[in-house]
């Protein structure tokens, strides 16, 4: 006999004895051991309704001899033979038992699985050809390993409603949906907008949005992705490109505080999509319609691509080389005294170019050193106050204790003239922290970098066209003290430069510097000089991130989750 | 029961028992609580309030009693399964969404004799520790529900229900339901998800298995009305006396309905097992009509598997192994069993040489795919394909092959769906193209085998182009 283990439980899949956890759900105890369960209604974070079948397999359980007939002796090993049970089991919502046997490769349920696929295709549209999903869709996918490949439906397919407007970002087929209810089930235990539902019966039943209502909750795109199929899709992306053009990079969203995992879809040089990526110790697998679609200023005609000087004659900003624009602002910088210098930097910057800016202030001795504060009323679900992907980051690295709080008093010291030089990397702090146009022309020498062209820019003496969030890669800590990775999905406009290369070449124009080649060396000098980051290499991070600090902000749809899967409603 | 007089020209066959149905077509008789009292009612409630739960429980096990809904399940194993350490509220809920084609006998005890029901409703929330009880009522009996209204105020008045039932501290409320016009609905999982306002769609067993997690999610015995009536006779004679009524295994009374081509059709409350199919055919049901001769018999609702005419089945065990004909086809709950079929909802629907095998399976097939609740693939799916087959069979565009893929269809949902409505959708295919494939198969017309049918002619005609 083995070891007791109380909680784990021995379990046959294909064949092979594994143990799992008391309570686990049969479709993922074989997902542990690399068995794939094809499925469509099935999603670890929503009930489980059992109703697309499309996860049957196969099953048996222990031998029950009549009564008064010998029990049936445990091999060695403790396991009795399995005895198989005629009647095919879904592997989605029901638990393994002890000395259950799963097969996932018998003729039985591979018969279930073409059965369960001839019908799912009966009345299905065959327009991959210009549907979105085709290329991420399910049924085809499933379709190559389940299909039959041909059809025996000879009828005429159910018509139903097709471009249902359901909401402002949200369109729906209904010939396409095969009825998982996944949508419903994530709008109503999730989202908290049970506005959407079924009516009709059988083959005519149809996905639909109750009377007078509209999908409007700021989730509303999740359901697109939660769609196995191309019934609900997105009206951002719809049409845009079709998905096997594109190139996907792991990142992470940094319009809040949480920094919510995500995959950003590009294709030469143009983000059109973002998606949630799922990490359970940050946004599950969600994230808000907002943040998703604040995208398309990325590759707008108001970014900046080159750096610009302003010419003193003309008054007006000339295009200038780096070499030049750095010159430039280190001769202007040299002439001043650090107590006349501030520096704003910005908490949606990585750790890298924080430390960098640091080592800025500290090559020109500056006597103000802030960031810009974002803040804004919580959602309740996945959306921080703090609208700054980084603060933790600028608390840690820059030393503030309040990030923002010293604004004000850079702006007074500028009105007052003590201020005489400002050096304002990644922010527009004229539309976004309350400075004015005619507050900032007193200043000797302005510097600004941002990627777009903005009101601060307007005014500055020298302009820096600086990368955005998906043009660099780096990392932040979020609201709740997880280090995260940003990784560089496509390249900047024009001469855009990542901000730590900015202040990179400025520090080394001051006269000061050293070779950094890349933000992975940062990275590393962080490691050795912030005590929080000590020990952490950049490859340790992952995907998923690691935590780094405590602190005492709660992901509000996390605590829900954590419920639900207490309750076993969910896998989690 | 001498005393019993029945009205003119609806007086029960003699071959019949009548203890649900005592007081169907019963002359002089009303559905008021007086007249009910007068015949003796309410008095085994009375006796029943002086004995133990758990002791009710037991004589229901005594008795033997199998549910009449269509499963025959044994009822007091049924009321067993009600979790021992229960701490939540346990309700009773009475299925009366008779729904099964060619069922027709609870409509006839709630428009007839409700307090039958009512006694025995009390009767079994008393056994299983109810104190809210539910009539899930279909749509379409909208009589029948002011009726059990009526009936639930009278008994009210009496204090048969209401607070401290006759005295003792049993509490006890009936309600009334009335559902849309769903079938499903008769399935106990769809009838709680309805009951708690939501579509009828059956849960997933496991885990929701309604005497541990019912109507919301606490424990919950759903009964068929003819089953919660039994009860009261179980309690009025005792279990052990009940079950010498009709066969071992196959105890009580219980309502044929016979429908389809005989001379007399109607409800027959007969001992379970005392008759065979022949004997209720040409005897208590008079006969075929002038001249026919009979082709099938579906004998327990439309879902149940067709019998053939001219078919052997194999009964019995060892000794008394035997292969019988149709006529000689015991109308109980295992005979019907052991020939392939089932006893289930108690619906005879008898075919005879004049049918068309082709439009019969039409008939029932588009009867499942209108009913299909829609929830889960296979039957959702299914159910109208084969309608669409049966429609080109019967309407002369159907192919040899199309025989082939109308059977694979059935199969394909049989056994995989979430409840028994994917094989009550397939059975009925399943077993006509089994017993009756040569005659489906001449409907077909052989020049069609693969030709497309989705050509622009018949879009044309659905107004499609």
């Amino acid at each position: 006999m083995s070891e007791v283990k109380p909680d784990l439980i021995d379990v046959q899949i294909n064949g092979e004895w594994h143990s799992f956890p008391k309570g686990t759900r049969m479709i993922e105890a074989c997902k542990e051991v690399g068995v794939e369960v094809p499925h469509y209604c099935y999603h670890p974070k929503l009930t489980s309704p059992g109703n697309c079948r499309m996860c049957l397999v196969e099953m048996g359980m222990p031998p029950r001899p009549a009564p008064g007939s010998d029990p049936v002796e445990p091999d060695e090993d403790g396991h009795v033979p399995i005895s198989w049970i005629p009647r095919p089991v879904i592997a989605c919502a029901n638990t393994i038992a002890p000395n259950m046997g799963i097969r996932t490769e018998s003729e039985m349920t591979e018969e279930c699985r073409k059965g369960v696929m001839e019908l799912l295709l009966a009345n299905h549209p065959l327009d991959c050809p210009i549907c979105d999903q085709a290329g991420e869709c399910s049924l085809q996918e499933f379709s190559v390993e389940h299909g039959k490949g041909e059809s025996r439906f000879r009828e005429q397919k159910v018509k139903k409603p097709k471009n249902v407007e359901i909401g402002p970002r949200i369109r729906l087929d209904d010939e396409r949906c095969i009825m998982c209810s996944r949508c419903i089930r994530f709008m109503d235990e999730i989202a908290d907008q049970p506005v959407l539902g079924f009516t009709d019966r059988g083959s005519h039943t149809t996905l639909t949005i109750h009377p007078g209502h509209e999908l409007t909750s700021n989730y509303s795109l999740n359901t697109a992705d939660l769609c196995p199929v191309g019934a609900l899709t997105s009206n951002d992306f719809r049409f845009q490109m079709r998905v096997w053009f594109m190139k996907e990079t792991k990142t992470i969203d940094v319009n809040c505080a949480t920094g919510a995992n995500i995959t950003v879809f590009a294709r030469e040089g143009k983000i059109y999509r973002v998606i949630p990526r799922q990490n359970n110790n940050v946004n599950s697998n969600w994230m808000p319609d907002s943040h998703r679609l604040n995208i398309h200023w990325i590759n707008s005609e108001a970014r900046l691509t080159d750096p610009l000087v302003r010419d003193e004659k003309s008054g007006n900003h000339r295009v200038a080389t780096w070499n030049g624009a750095m010159q430039t602002s280190a001769d202007a910088l040299l002439k001043l005294d650090g107590s006349e210098i501030a520096v704003i930097g910005s908490a949606r910057m990585t750790n890298e170019e924080l430390l960098i800016t640091n080592r800025l202030a500290k090559q020109l001795d500056a006597g103000h050193v802030d960031v810009v504060a974002r803040e804004g009323e919580p959602d309740g679900y996945l959306i921080s106050a703090d609208r700054n992907p980084n603060s933790n980051g600028a608390k840690l690295i820059l030393g503030l204790e309040n990030p923002g709080s010293t604004i004000d008093q850079i702006r007074e010291g500028i009105a007052q003239g003590r201020i005489k030089a400002l050096v304002c990397l990644q922010e527009n702090i004229i539309d976004d922290a309350g400075f004015s146009a005619d507050e900032l022309a007193k200043l000797d020498f302005f510097l600004t970098s941002y990627p777009l062209a903005n009101a601060t820019a307007e005014v500055a003496d020298v302009v820096l066209p600086g990368a955005c969030w998906a043009e660099k890669s780096g990392t932040m800590v979020n609201g709740t003290g997880r280090l995260q990775r940003l990784n560089k999905c496509i390249e900047g406009p024009g001469q855009t430069l990542e901000a730590w290369e900015i202040v990179r070449d400025l520090i080394q124009a001051l006269g000061g510097g050293n070779g950094i080649y890349a933000a992975t060396e940062l990275f590393a000098q962080l490691a050795g000089e912030v005590p929080e980051f000590e020990g952490i290499t950049f490859g340790q991070i992952g995907d998923l991130g690691l935590p780094l600090i405590e602190t005492d902000e709660r992901i509000p749809l996390l605590e829900r989750e954590a419920e639900r899967k207490a309750q076993g409603l969910i896998v989690g | 029961m001498s005393d019993v007089k029945y009205i003119s020209g609806k007086e029960p066959h003699p071959k019949e028992r009548r203890m649900i149905f005592k007081n169907v077509d019963r002359e002089g008789w009303d559905q008021s609580i007086e007249t009910y009292e007068k015949d003796g009612g309410y008095e085994v409630l009375k006796k029943a309030m002086k004995m133990a739960p758990g002791d009710i429980t037991t004589e229901v096990k005594t008795g033997g009693l199998r549910g009449r809904g269509g499963a025959g399940f044994p009822t007091g194993v049924k009321w067993g399964f009600l979790p021992p350490n229960n701490t939540k509220p346990v309700y009773l809920i009475c299925n009366a969404d008779e729904s099964e084609p060619g069922t027709f006998k609870d409509r006839y005890i709630i428009h007839q004799d409700p307090h039958q029901l009512i006694e025995g409703m009390i009767i079994s929330c008393f056994a299983v520790g109810a104190k809210l009880a539910y009539i899930y009522i279909r749509e379409e009996f909208p009589e029948g529900a002011q009726i059990l209204e009526a009936a639930i105020e009278e008994a009210r008045a009496k204090n048969y229900l209401g607070d401290n039932v006759l005295g003792s501290d049993f509490d006890l409320e009936i309600y009334v339901h009335r559902g849309a016009g769903a079938y499903i609905c008769g399935e106990e999982t769809g009838l709680i998800e309805s009951l708690e306002g939501k579509r009828p769609y059956p849960r997933i067993k496991p885990p929701y298995f309604p005497a541990a997690m019912g109507l919301y999610l606490c424990p919950t015995i759903v009964n068929n009305v003819e089953t919660l009536c039994h009860v009261g006779h179980i309690l009025r004679i005792g279990g052990e006396e009940w079950a010498k009524i009709g066969t071992p295994n196959n105890t009580g009374t219980r309502i044929l309905c016979v429908s389809g081509d005989v001379q007399k059709p109607g409800y027959y409350e007969v001992e379970v097992g005392s008759l065979t199919m022949g004997e209720l055919i040409n005897d208590v049901c008079g006969g075929l009509k002038e001249g026919r001769e009979l082709k099938a018999v579906i004998p327990g609702g439309s879902s149940a598997k067709v019998l053939r005419a001219g078919e052997t089945f194999k009964v019995g065990r060892g000794d008394d192994a035997k292969e019988i004909d149709i006529w000689n086809i015991k109308m109980d709950f295992d005979t019907l069993a052991a020939c392939g079929s089932m006893a289930g909802s108690g619906g005879v629907i008898v075919i005879d040489d004049s049918r068309s095998i082709s439009w019969v399976l039409n008939n029932i097939n588009a009867f499942y795919a209108h009913e299909s609740c829609g929830q889960c693939t296979p039957c959702r799916e299914g159910s109208l394909w084969m309608k669409k087959i049966t429609d080109r069979l019967v309407g002369g565009t159907a192919s040899p092959t199309d025989i082939d893929t109308l059977y694979d269809v059935a199969k394909n949902i049989d056994g995989r769906t979430i409840c028994a409505f994917g094989e009550a959708s397939a059975w009925p295919t399943e077993s006509f193209i089994e017993k009756f494939k040569d005659e489906l198969v001449a409907d077909t017309n052989p020049e069609l085998a693969g030709e497309k049918v989705n050509n622009e002619a018949q879009l044309a005609a659905a107004g499609l182009l």
